[in-house]
């Protein structure tokens, strides 16, 4: 199925646009398509697809990227405090600060490679988020995080009389109106919050799209893969890998502007490094240099941490009740390690494991299995497939 | 004077805990080229040595005591630490008090387990994956440490004394002919100091003077010629990936009466004994270790109010702005060797 995609632009495009569209409907059944985690998913996907284009393509590993979530989050907060609660000014704005401060902190660390770019960028990260929650507190409102009032100016706005919060809105269109419909039992919810982030991803993934196959992306994978020889050839690499790091922060910038879109509020605790640790995860899971990678990663992160940390004792009693008390028991106390709290713990161990066995993400797993069913079929070997995972 | 003085001895403590952890990461990336994101969970691990003793100690039996009646004048129930009962009450009791050192016949054996499982069944097979993979998987593995920790303790910081000898503070201006009062130092931090440039020269000494130590610092510098010569240099630096842990956590153990333990402390020291190795150059140890009491001594600095009323906020971004100024301008660190890591 993916490897169809290979050669045909046009069909990976459509395909993506119409699953994204129809979220609502396909994640229904897998207990997913309520709005709230569907804003995640699309958000996280921006994300992950923004660290991929720098990741992915230029290999350098950067560990700072939720500094740039951070400082979008921020830019769209103030600008729902100051001008208006319209979305189009606040991620205008969240693009070009995160864009700003990427420049900023990409011409810097670009300055080194490998392992010391990791550390420059986990710095920064680092320094910014130490920043946010003690000096800058004027700005960023430190520990509690910035949030709405009703006494903030919104000049293009007109006065709020209602008493409470305004909610951010598309010329009118509220984000956090959803329209319900009943189908086969399943309540299916379409959430203006939730399109408008997929409106934004798909857009994301089509520049993405057209990124990879650029004469830019290729000059990207060309320092991926020899640096050196490039440099050889009497090309500066630096400009590119620039500006590869620039957009990666935009997208990031972007994602956490819709983040504040669909939850009017920003703290600090979004640019720490574990977040950061938490986009390199999405990328590695889903697949490093594909283009659909990120997004599945990104999704299948966000899907079961959701799943996991809801399933506690009592559920898993549900589950094995039919096994004998004693066995029941023992193996509700071995999964309970893995489920509820400690999330954290399965999703380690599935990332050593896709690191160790899978380096090609889920992308590469997908396309061996296809490999393997095909070859079958064909009576071809699949050993000589390509190293590459596809894209 | 007395304040300067005082401010240097404050970073010290952090400075040695920097130091050691420090030391264990350009051990491990001398000698086998990895990247080891892990090495805060190590770090982490060891200091719940000392918690898991100290609990164990004070695993007890409920005993009634004849002699004492609770106010309703029922025999009363006492919870007696099985170590008194074995060793007679004082010894018990001492024993009790002492687990935070004696932790530490605990952490070695542990840690040099934990640390030769850890490489001979994952890092091992990463020697020739990009320092990306490298990152990554010890990355995962901190994670998994960390959330095992946590299921196991609880989330919470977990309060381990020092022995009563070693709490409170004592005037260290006096000794040192300084009015009294004006510097006034807690004694585990001073122990802790001591502790660290204890093992740290322990570390040297063995690297420096003994056949092992040879050879490893040989193929340290060339891998291939070592082991041309017939040394199977392979097993030499399992160990010392071992010791390198068994180092880290030491620091962890002692580290725990001066700030109690949770199940992310790894974490957070970790990114900073990163930035510590960039500043001291990767690959040299000395510079590894005095770049960690540098940059203790530095944070300790910033935190001082004048300087913060003079650049607010500077205690929290010091280290990495000068990590930051050192990477720019002396692209190898303090005292960074030529050819590691140039790429």
């Amino acid at each position: 199925m993916l490897d169809k995609f290979k050669n045909n632009d046009n069909a990976l495009m459509v395909f993506f646009t119409i699953m994204v569209l129809a979220g609502p409907i396909i994640l229904a059944p897998f207990g997913a398509g309520y709005p709230d985690l569907l804003q995640r998913f699309a958000i996280f996907g921006l994300f992950a697809i923004g660290f991929n284009i720098l990741f992915g393509l230029t290999g350098y590993l950067s560990f700072g990227h939720a500094a740039f979530l951070g400082v979008g989050s921020y830019a769209a907060v103030w600008m729902f405090k100051l001008l208006t609660m319209n979305v189009i000014p606040a991620l205008l704005l969240a693009t070009v600060v995160s864009g700003v401060f990427a420049l900023l902190i990409g011409y810097i660390s670009l300055r080194r490679s490998g392992i010391y770019f990791s550390i420059l960028t986990l710095a920064f990260a680092q320094m910014s988020y130490n920043l946010a929650y003690s000096v800058l507190t004027p700005i960023t409102n430190g520990e509690t995080g910035l949030q709405l009032s009703l006494d903030d100016p919104r000049i293009l706005d007109a006065a709020n009389s209602s008493g409470s919060l305004p909610s951010t809105n598309l010329f009118g269109l509220s984000m956090n109106s959803t329209a319900k419909m009943e189908l086969l039992g399943m309540t299916l919810q379409f959430n203006v919050g939730f399109y408008f982030c997929a409106l934004v991803l798909i857009l994301g993934f089509y520049l993405a799209l057209r990124i990879f196959r650029s004469p830019f992306g290729l000059m990207l994978r060309a320092v991926k893969t020899n640096q050196t020889r490039m440099s050889y050839t009497g090309l500066n690499s630096r400009p590119y890998t620039l500006a590869a790091f620039v957009i990666s922060g935009m997208y990031a910038g972007v994602a956490g502007g819709l983040m504040a879109i669909t939850d009017p509020l920003a703290g600090a605790e979004r640019m720490q490094w574990t977040a950061s640790g938490e986009v390199v995860l999405m990328t590695i899971l889903g697949g490093v240099g594909t283009l659909l990678g990120p997004v599945l990663g990104a999704g299948f992160i966000k899907y079961f941490e959701n799943i996991f940390s809801k399933i506690n004792d009592n559920v898993l009693h549900a589950w094995f009740g039919f096994l004998p008390d004693g066995l029941e028991d023992a193996v509700v106390s071995v999964l309970h390690f893995f489920v509820g709290k400690g999330w954290h713990l399965t999703l380690g161990i599935v990332f050593m494991l896709v690191v160790i066995f899978l380096p090609g993400g889920l992308i590469e797993g997908a396309n061996r299995i296809l490999r393997r069913l095909s070859g079958q079929k064909t009576g071809s070997s699949a050993t000589d497939g390509p190293k590459q995972p596809a894209e | 004077m007395d304040a300067i003085l005082l401010q240097i001895l404050n970073g010290l403590d952090k400075g040695s805990a920097y130091a050691l952890i420090a030391m264990g990461l350009t051990l491990i990336f001398g000698t086998l080229g990895v990247v080891n994101f892990a090495h805060g969970a190590l770090f982490m691990i060891g200091a719940f040595c000392a918690v898991t003793l100290q609990k164990m100690l004070n695993l007890y039996s409920v005993v009634i005591d004849p002699e004492k009646t609770d106010f309703l004048g029922n025999p009363l129930k006492v919870k007696v630490p099985y170590v008194e009962s074995w060793f007679g009450e004082a010894t018990g009791q001492m024993i009790i008090n002492w687990s935070v050192p004696l932790a530490i016949l605990l952490a070695i054996p542990v840690m040099l387990a934990v640390g030769y499982i850890m490489e001979r069944g994952l890092i091992k097979h990463f020697y020739k994956r990009p320092h990306a993979d490298q990152i990554l998987v010890t990355f995962g593995l901190a994670i998994v440490l960390q959330e095992i920790v946590k299921a196991f303790f609880g989330a919470n910081p977990i309060p381990t004394p020092a022995p009563d000898l070693f709490k409170g503070s004592f005037d260290f201006g006096l000794l040192i002919g300084f009015a009294e009062n004006t510097i006034i130092y807690p004694y585990w931090r001073l122990i802790y100091f001591v502790f660290s440039t204890a093992i740290i020269a322990m570390v040297f000494s063995f690297l420096q003077f003994t056949t092992f130590g040879m050879v490893v610092r040989a193929g340290m510098a060339d891998r291939e010629t070592v082991g041309l010569l017939g040394i199977n240099i392979d097993r030499r630096f399992t160990l010392m990936f071992g010791i390198a842990a068994a180092v880290a956590g030491l620091a962890g153990v002692m580290y725990t009466p001066i700030n109690p333990p949770n199940y992310h402390m790894g974490m957070d020291f970790l990114v900073l004994s990163f930035v510590v190795v960039v500043v001291g150059g990767m690959g040299s140890l000395p510079g590894a270790v005095l770049a960690g009491f540098l940059l203790g001594v530095l944070e300790s600095f910033a935190s001082m109010n004048e300087v913060k009323s003079l650049l607010p906020g500077i205690d929290q971004i010091i280290i990495y702005l000068v990590a930051i100024a050192i990477l720019l301008t002396r692209p190898r660190g303090l005292m960074g060797r030529a050819g590691v890591m140039e790429e």
